[in-house]
This record gives structure tokens, sequence and C-alpha cells, in this order.
């Protein structure tokens, strides 16, 4: 069995540790667009990143596949290659699979070659799990089993490119001017201390769920053996994987919604809590009290997406930067104002929210400027 | 019989200070000091000497001086002095050594060799006097996850109770210790917003009123259990051993059954008051399930019912079947845990270091799932907040102390506890001696104390660039090992320095 913390955290440190740049953008009326405004403005902010990584997710990206789970795996030698194809049509329907495009250019060196593959769940293999369930444990199996492979994005209409690189040079190797999502999110790297590894670099991915992270979490030793309790296995040991994990545990299996989630991740004071409602302090207080060890602690801006919503979070006392820009229904994320101003110079709005407030944007509720600023200004943030 | 023991203490007055005003002759509870009219002359049976120091701290004109008498005898690393001098005491009268407080001896004191961490670039340190910092703590059973219907949350919480420092003042009971000492533990806990606990010698009815700050025991000689008891309380705790004396019950002699007493446990006047060593409804884990419930009943589920062992070989084993049998806090009292009396042999032999016994603990509750339904209280040894912060990132949730409120009373760990004669007027109920601990005075050293630490504790956090204790509970990558071999370090699931 191979180990992939031997690979992303070659000096077997605690975790590990890095900084960022963040941008996300996302048309919350659902309108797919190019790349390039999130290349534009991600290169922006260069200097937040060191060369060793940098990545995207794209929400939106396959109409014609939507209903396949696409998963893009990198490969370091053809015999991985093998073997993965070879359990892919053990365990899936493989209706399509191909080659993901690519430009050589001399900034990308060593690039592992990247296939994705179009997959359908069948049914007598599942065993009585759900379909979900079931392919978060085959990623599982492929990453930790098979030799010079990895599954880097697995999710429903959507697809993750990442490597070592800035990510312009990463948007400019995967050609991702060519493509067209209504969400994307993006993230350049500046790791302290590991080599580069593709797999590394973020977003981290698990089904349709992608991550970019910002930030260290202090507490990841003890939000690490809490998701351990519930099956999670923190294999690539980054904070980012146990955000994207502890999200699943929210959102996905305990179902609750993204604003109480975000509530576990960034509660507020226990101070703060008494000056609420009385209803509103016992579900406060029952949350800290029931999920306390899921406190993200220390600094961390966190760009969390998945199948038609865009979720941006600071830790509590934003110890890391979030700004966010409006200019009709599109969404603005970002480390910094300019790099939203750079490609959308009149913003309807933009504003830097409050440590542990969610900024969510929804294709469910799809932003009207006008609204959305009255929403604003009744919660104080004008 | 003529003794054959040395005195253990030199007293020295100089003569050139001492005032012959008597404070030390009346201070000493253990005869040392008497005043010879006919010389004009303060003298001393060193040999009565305990080393409690009374009579240096009183002494107006510092005239006093006590050292350790430096009799030496040959060197023999096996027959050292106290070896020699406990066979001595036997061989004079026969019975069993008794003693008080914790385990002296040299076993490794694993909080010496775990380091704590820091921030440094990566992430800030916060200054806890600029930004919030929170040491808030609830105790009591937590469910799986948090469930919302249509109307809201519709998850319901088991009886929590909420600590403002994850500090409490372990179970010393009113015959062991003063009621002037209960009062000054109760008043600080109140103070503080943290708890105090009677140990099992029931409550006095003067300290009724401190009930929502004030844990509630039921032993194996079940004094002073009764409904009102159980209702004035905050918590109940089940008490099965103690860290001193595992597997070993308790002996109150006649003398200190006062009729305060008396009526506090329940039983005649000047009678012994004998603690079995088992409780005789708990023979096996589901003995203990039926306790923990009917306490349950009888409260009406509206306070958590905790259970107290000692940390023996097979507590993480224990630990799991006391939560599996509804306990909704687990208290872990390790080989350093104090007592007013025990045999010496036990205190000095039985039971093991409480950080081990943490770590596997709360490993085993979470490899079973069943770490969020009860919470974890350790004791047993507890010197300073640094050791609390590493009990805490070992898994506590929260600790008691006992040992250290004591000294912060006066208490000076001279281990004559179960002689009744206690200098400091603590480990007494001798109305002479116990009014030598005032509660207004009391009161405010024990809250210092518990102040001092909380700043400390705050400070800590900070430096990790935590904000919250939720964040540093079972979180032992801030913590590394030094000096520890590889199984230590396996055990307590810490990493070595530099690795």
């Amino acid at each position: 069995m191979k180990e992939l913390s031997r690979i992303n955290n070659f000096y077997h440190d605690d975790k590990v540790m890095d900084a960022c740049s963040l941008f996300g953008m996302m048309d919350t009326a659902g309108r797919r667009f190019s790349g390039k405004e999130v290349i534009e403005a991600i290169a922006n902010m260069h200097v937040r990143g060191n060369g060793l990584g940098g990545g995207f997710a794209i929400y939106g990206l396959f109409p014609k596949y939507a209903n396949y789970y696409a998963f893009h795996i990198m490969y370091l030698s053809r015999e991985g290659q093998a073997r993965v194809e070879d359990f892919l049509e053990q365990k899936f329907h493989v209706p399509h699979a191909e080659e993901v495009p690519t430009r050589p250019i001399p900034a990308i060196v060593n690039p592992p070659l990247v296939w994705r593959y179009f997959l359908e769940v069948q049914n007598e293999g599942t065993n009585s799990q759900s379909e979900d369930e079931y392919v978060i444990d085959r990623v599982m199996e492929i990453n930790t089993q098979i030799e010079d492979a990895f599954v880097f994005s697995s999710g429903k209409n959507m697809g993750v490119f990442k490597g070592v690189g800035y990510p312009e040079e990463i948007a400019e190797y995967f050609c991702l001017e060519q493509y067209e999502g209504y969400l994307w999110t993006a993230h350049g790297r500046f790791p302290t201390n590991t080599p580069g590894w593709w797999g590394g670099a973020h977003p981290f991915n698990i089904l349709d769920w992608t991550v970019v992270h910002n930030g260290e979490i202090s507490s990841y030793g003890i939000n690490r053996r809490y998701l351990e309790q519930f099956g999670y296995n923190c294999t690539m040991q980054t904070d980012t994987e146990v955000v994207a994990y502890a999200v699943d545990l929210l959102m996905r299996r305990h179902g609750l919604p993204v604003e109480i989630a975000a509530k576990v991740l960034a509660p507020p004071l226990w101070s703060q809590i008494e000056r609420c409602s009385p209803e509103e302090q016992r579900i406060f207080r029952t949350l800290r009290q029931v999920y306390g060890s899921l406190l993200l602690n220390g600094p961390f801006t966190v760009i969390i997406a998945h199948q038609g919503e865009m979720i941006g979070l600071t830790d509590r006392i934003k110890l890391r930067p979030l700004t966010v820009g409006v200019k009709g229904s599109v969404l603005y994320l970002s480390s910094e104002e300019s790099a939203i101003r750079l490609v959308c110079p009149d913003l309807d709005r933009a504003w830097i929210p409050m440590g542990g407030e969610p900024i969510v944007g929804s294709l469910e509720k799809p932003l009207e400027p006008a609204r959305h600023c009255e929403e604003h200004k009744r919660r104080g943030n004008l | 019989m003529k003794t054959y023991l040395p005195p253990k203490f030199v007293v020295e007055r100089d003569d050139s200070r001492c005032i012959r005003c008597e404070v030390c002759v009346n201070q000493c509870t253990f005869d040392v000091n008497s005043y010879d009219i006919e010389d004009d002359e303060i003298k001393s049976r060193e040999e009565n000497c305990v080393g409690c120091h009374r009579c240096v701290v009183f002494c107006p004109t510092e005239a006093l001086t006590v050292r350790r008498n430096p009799l030496d005898y040959r060197e023999n690393y096996n027959w050292r002095p106290e070896v020699i001098e406990d066979i001595i005491k036997q061989s004079e009268t026969g019975g069993v050594l008794l003693t008080g407080m914790g385990n002296d001896k040299s076993y490794r004191i694993y909080w010496d060799h775990l380091v704590l961490n820091a921030s440094q670039v990566t992430n800030p340190s916060i200054d806890p006097l600029r930004e919030p910092m929170e040491l808030t703590t609830y105790l009591g059973q937590k469910p799986d996850r948090v469930e919302f219907s249509s109307v809201g949350l519709k998850t319901e919480l088991a009886p929590q109770v909420k600590l403002e420092v994850p500090v409490m003042f372990s179970a010393m009971s009113y015959g062991a210790v003063s009621l002037n000492v209960q009062e000054s533990l109760a008043r600080a806990a109140t103070e503080m917003g943290t708890l105090w606990n009677t140990g099992e010698g029931g409550l006095h009815p003067k300290l009724y009123k401190y009930g929502d700050n004030t844990t509630v025991q039921v032993a194996s000689g079940r004094f002073g259990v009764h409904p009102e008891y159980l209702d004035v309380a905050r918590i109940v705790e089940i008490k099965i051993g103690q860290g001193a004396k595992p597997g070993i019950g308790g002996h109150l002699p006649g003398e200190k059954v006062s009729a305060e007493v008396a009526m506090t446990r329940m039983i005649p006047r000047g009678t012994d008051a004998l603690s079995p060593a088992p409780q005789h409804d708990i023979y096996s884990i589901e003995d203990l399930s039926q306790l923990v419930y009917a306490l349950k009943e009888a409260t009406n589920y509206t306070k958590p019912v905790a259970v107290k062992i000692a940390a023996v070989h097979n507590s993480a084993a224990i630990a799991s079947g006391m939560v599996r049998a509804g306990a909704d806090i687990i208290v872990l009292d390790g080989l350093r845990g104090a007592t007013g009396a025990a045999p010496k042999i036990i205190r000095d032999n039985v039971g093991i270091p409480i950080e081990l016994a943490l770590a596997s603990v709360d490993d085993r509750l979470r490899q079973e799932g069943i770490r969020n339904q009860a919470s974890v209280v350790i004791a047993g040894g507890i010197r300073n907040s640094g050791d609390v912060a590493k009990a805490i990132a070992l898994g506590a949730d929260a600790v008691y102390i006992a040992t250290a409120a004591l000294v912060a009373l006066g208490c000076t760990v001279c281990q004559q506890c179960h002689t009744g004669k206690c200098a400091w007027g603590i480990c007494t109920t001798d109305l002479w001696l116990t009014k030598r601990v005032n509660p207004d005075i009391g009161a405010r050293r024990l809250s210092n104390l518990l102040r001092g630490w909380s700043l400390e504790l705050k400070d800590i956090l900070g430096g990790m660039g935590i904000n919250a204790l939720e964040s540093l509970r079972g979180n032992r990558l801030h913590l590394r090992g030094v000096g520890l071999t590889d199984t230590e370090l396996e055990i307590l699931g810490v990493r070595m320095a530099g690795s």
C-alpha cells in the first residue's frame, strides 16, 4: 500500500503548511463563462504564491456528460494508467475517456500524464451503499493502493486542474481559456517546505466538493482526530483536507445547512452567544458543545464549492483576508480586492465580510444586486 | 520501647532574635516547642518535628530555621533511609504504616517530559490582553450530531455543566478536611465559575447555598447521601476508587467524628466512619450501570452523573465500560493522587501515572467512537497551568486539583494528614486548629490561584495561535516529548521533540 502522506508530506511534518491567494467567481444566474477573467485575476496575485502550486475548479464543465462522475487522474507511469484503467473497467461503466488536453510550456517541468474518465456506477457493485459513498471508496482505493496514480477530481459536471507552477502557468498548460463554467475557483500556493507534488496543489476535491484554502489551522490535530472517528482518513495531511471532510460531514452526512455549518467551523464567541436571542443562544451553544472539536482555529480563508453553490468563509477573528464583490448576478470572492477590480472595474458593491461570516452564492438564490445590498445593510455590513 | 528513629528535622533558633513570644509553642501541633520558664528559653523536641514550617512562617522575628537532619547512614541505594526507617516503625508498632498526601516516589512525571508548541511566522500568535480568549468548557454527554427540524433545533442535550476555567477542586470530605476548608473551596469555586467536590463525607447544610458549584460524591460508605444532598448538587459523582489508594477503602477515626461531622455523615458521634473497599452493590459493570441510572432517576435526569476510578492497568477498557454504563463524566485519578490517610505501601506502589492513563483512555474512547458520550476529567498531581494545558492537549476535558488547592491554603505537603494534627488547620476537625483557615482569606487565596492559572492558560493558548480551549483539547500535535522512549511516545500519542 502506498502512503499518500509520504508523498505529500515528504518530511513527515505534523501537517503540510502553506499560504496562498484565492479567487472565486460565480454567476448565480447559472450562465457559463470562460476562465479568461479568473486567470487574469489570480495572476494579479502572483506574489502571494511561490510557484509550487496552482489550481482551478470549474463547475458546469461537462453539460454533455453531466450525469457521469468525471474522474481526473494523474499518472506517473504507463503501468499506473494500465492498472487504473483495468480497475475502472471492473468497478464502473466507462462511456468515455480522453487525455486531458495540454500545451507544453517552459515553466511546467515533468508534468504527469493526466486523463479524464466519465463513469457510471453500476448497481450490482455497490452493496446497498449510496453511489456517492461507493465513489468515495473507489477514489480512496486508487489513491492508497495503486502505484503511480492519483485521482484529483471525482465530481459530476465539474473538474479540477492543478499542478506545480504558478496558477497562470497551470491555466496555460491545461488550456483553461478554452473551458466554460458558471463557477470557478482558483488558487496560488506558497507551501513552506513541501517539495512540489502535483496532487498536493489546491483545489482539494472529493466528489463535487472542492476547497481552496489560505491559512494554517492550529486546531488541525483535534479536527483530524475528531474526523477519524467518523471514518475519514486524512491521507494528505493538509489543513485543506480537514476542511473538506468537515464540510462533507456537516452538510452531506449530518444534513446541516451551509449557514449552520459555517457556525460550526467559525463559531461566535461565548460572549457573543450570550447576547443573542434565547433561541439563537440555544442553537449556537448546542453547536459548540457538540462540534467543539471541529472549530477551525487559527488563520484561514476558504472558498468551498459544490454543485450550484460557492461559500467564502474566514476564521472568526479574521486573520486571513477575504473581499467580496458583486456585479449583477456575479459574485466574486478574492484574497485581494484589486484582483476583482482588475477584471470588473465597475462593481455594484465590494466589501470585506466579518470574521466567521459566511458569504454564499447559490444557483437557487440568484443574486439580485438591490436585494443583496439591502440584506447586507440590514446585517450591518455596509 | 526505646525508638530507634532519629529526628527527621533540626529546629534552629537564633537566640539573639527570639523574643520568647511563644508563637512557635502555640502554633506547633506536634509538641515540638516548649517554653522553659526557669531558663527563660524555648526548647525543641526535634524528634517530633514533621517539617511543616508552621512555626517558621509565624515566628514574628524570623528566628527559626527548620532543616533536614543531616544524619547520614552508610550510603546504600537499596537500603535508603526511608526504607530503614519504615522497617524501624513497623518493628516498633506491628501495624500498617499510614501516610497522607500523594505518592512521593521518583516515578517519572510525564508532564516534565512534555513540551508545548507556539506559533512562529506561518500563523500569528494571539495576544490574550487584546483579543478574546475562551476557556469555557461544558462537561456532560454530547450526541454524535446536531439535528434541526422545520421549526428549529431538534437536538436536546443531556445536562451540561459550564466551567469558566477547566480546573475543579477535587474530592476532600468533611471530616478529612475542616468545614472552613470546604467553605473556602465552595466560595472560590462559586466566584471563579467552577466546581468543588464534597468527597464522601456528605454536605454540611451551611454549604447548601453553594450547590450550583458543588459536586456531591456517592461512595462506598454512602455517608450523608439523602435526597436533598443529591438535589442541591450540580454533579453527582460515584466514587469507585482513588489514585492514592486504589482498591482500598477509607477509615475516618472516631476521634475526628465531631458532632457536626456526625450530623453531616449521618453516623453516631465518635464512631469510626468506615468506607468499604468496594461499593457492595457494585461488583460488576452492570451493577455500576444500575447505580448510575438510580442516581439519574433520583435526580430526574437534571444533572450529569460522574464515575471516578483510580488509574490502573486496564483503565482504558474500564473507562469504555463506564461510558457504556451511562456515566456522563469519567474521572481518572492517577498514581500521584493524594489522600487524607492511606496505607503507605498502597500509596507508593499501586496505580499508574495519570498521563499514560489519560492518553490511553482518550484513544480508546475515540477508537470506539464514544468519546463524545462522556467528558474526561483527570486528577492526581496537577501542579500548575502548564500541567493543565498538557492534560487538555492529551485529551482531558478538565482537571481536578486538591493538593495544589491545599498548598494555596497553607499546606506544605508534610504528609501528616492521617494524624489529624495538621498545624495549618486543614486536614483536621480539631476546632482549635480549624479556625486557622479563615474562609474569607482561604477563598481569596484559592480564587487567586485559579485566576493566575486562567491568565497563564490564555497566554499558552494565545502563543499557539488558538483562541478557544476546545481547539487544544485532544490536540496532541501541540505536544512533543523530551527524553521518552518510543513506547512511551506511542502510548502518549506524541512525537519526539525535533521530529
